[in-house]
């Protein structure tokens, strides 16, 4: 095994892109040192991203925030501009394990982990972030919902790195939210999750929104239909309802110890509803 | 495996070492430098008995790579007392009976004092709440909890 340290993004493409075993990616390693002791993976090459220029930055951009590969999660909830124009994104970020975890986890982690359970993935889905990977051929911009394509597999191809996670610059009257299920009250999995993400108009109607469940699904779903009931409400109880329908069909679960597919279908409906709440009273609606 | 060369800074120490690139600071701390201070209770990030700061970030050792340690700055719990001089936390730790075996002790006296450098005049709940990444088997938390304000509010005065 080796271990390196590049100093741009360029060379640990490169590296990764002529590695010929297994490679990995090393930001903050509470997911792969985990996997790597548990001999569920045996990397040849771990490339430690954290020392590339920019990418343990938060950068305020013209466009919004631009949120470098290996910024640990407690870094986002300490960045008052961020929390302020994402508290939803922030919230989901730091309910990622304990406070040790916290400073070392990161959302492109989380993001390229791929687990369906991913806390902060449902958020960044909601909030339409993109990522910017950096590969053999250049940089490309995507949606972060492309990214996970099922448990443990992401779009990725060989020798790419996602280099930072955007979010947009927040209009007036804009607010998201998180919340997930757990039989606990800290430091667990979520059974079900969901992010809600809206833009209101000036007499608080709701004009965008988005839609995401986790751990309801291989993937953190994109609920396109759940946004599209939101809009032009100003969340009536009927609105409500229709919400809680739309997700609790959306849900593709699984059976498992955490929680059955008909308790599964179920709280995705009820967290649905609830985050939309929060996320409409942050964007200053009534 | 071709071993690594690191140099770094623990507890105020400047400090080389040459380490497997697949062997964690924890193993480096304990099995290289003899500082057996950090203990592994799960070595998978759940427990915290390796707690340690890096760079003014309170980590679990296990989950840490020894090369990574190039260049920062980690304390552990071997850098507390000041010779025979007890961190307040830890004369608290010992007034309160805050300990019964003292494997995960040294994970909560770290966080702990990172709690208390962040926050020196935390809640009840935001004890709680700060020490959630350490797990004790045996005292069920409330003497902990206990010492660590009782620290708090020595701190304070001083």
């Amino acid at each position: 095994m080796r271990y390196i340290r590049p100093l741009s993004i360029e060379d640990a493409v490169g590296e990764l892109a002529k590695a010929v075993g297994p490679a990995a990616i090393l930001a903050g390693g509470s997911d792969l040192l985990v996997r790597m002791k548990g001999g569920f993976i045996e990397p040849e090459l771990i490339v430690d991203i954290k020392r590339i220029g920019g990418l343990a930055d938060i950068t305020e951009t013209a466009d919004g925030f631009r949120i470098g590969a290996a910024v640990p999660c407690a870094v986002l909830g300490e960045n008052k501009a961020l929390r302020k124009a994402w508290p939803g994104v922030v919230e989901a970020a730091n309910l990622i394990g304990s406070k040790q975890v916290q400073g070392r986890c990161t959302i492109t982690g989380n993001l390229c982990n791929a687990s369906p359970a991913a806390d902060s993935v449902p958020a960044l889905v909601a909030a339409g972030a993109k990522a910017v990977v950096a590969g053999p051929s250049g940089k490309r911009t995507i949606a972060v919902e492309t990214v996970p394509t099922g448990p443990g597999r992401t779009s990725l191809a060989k020798g790419e790195i996602i280099e930072a996670i955007l979010l947009d610059k927040r209009p007036e009257h804009a607010g998201d939210a998180y919340l997930r299920f757990i039989p606990r009250t800290e430091m667990d999995i979520a059974v079900v999750s969901a992010g809600v993400n809206l833009t209101l108009d000036d007499h608080g109607a709701i004009k965008t929104a988005r839609v995401a469940l986790g751990a309801a699904a291989p993937t953190v779903l994109l609920v396109e239909e759940a946004g599209q009931v939101l809009v032009g409400s100003k969340l009536d109880e009927g609105t409500l309802e229709r919400l809680a329908k739309i997700c609790a069909g959306a849900c593709r679960p699984i059976d498992d110890k955490r929680g059955t597919i008909e308790f599964r279908r179920k709280v995705a409906g009820v967290l649905a509803r609830r985050v939309a709440a929060i996320a409409y009273k942050r964007a200053g609606g009534k | 495996m071709a071993g690594v060369a690191v140099s770094t800074t623990i507890n105020g120490d400047a400090v080389e070492y040459l380490c497997q690139p697949d062997e964690t600071l924890l193993e480096v701390l304990r099995d290289r430098l003899g500082l057996t201070g950090a203990k592994e209770g799960c070595g998978t990030g759940d427990c915290g008995a390796c707690s340690v700061i890096v760079d003014g970030r309170l980590v679990c050792s296990c989950l840490v790579l020894g090369a990574e340690a190039e260049g920062r700055k980690v304390e552990t719990i071997e850098g507390m007392a000041h010779g025979d001089q007890l961190h307040p936390l830890q004369q608290k730790f010992l007034e309160h009976a805050a300990l019964q075996c003292g494997i995960c002790t040294p994970g909560f006296l770290i966080a702990a004092k990172d709690l208390l450098a962040k926050n020196p005049s935390p809640t009840e709940e935001e004890i709680r709440f700060g020490l959630a990444g350490n797990l004790c088997r045996c005292t069920g938390y409330d003497k902990i909890v206990r010492a660590v304000q009782d620290a708090a509010n020595v701190m304070k005065g001083a």
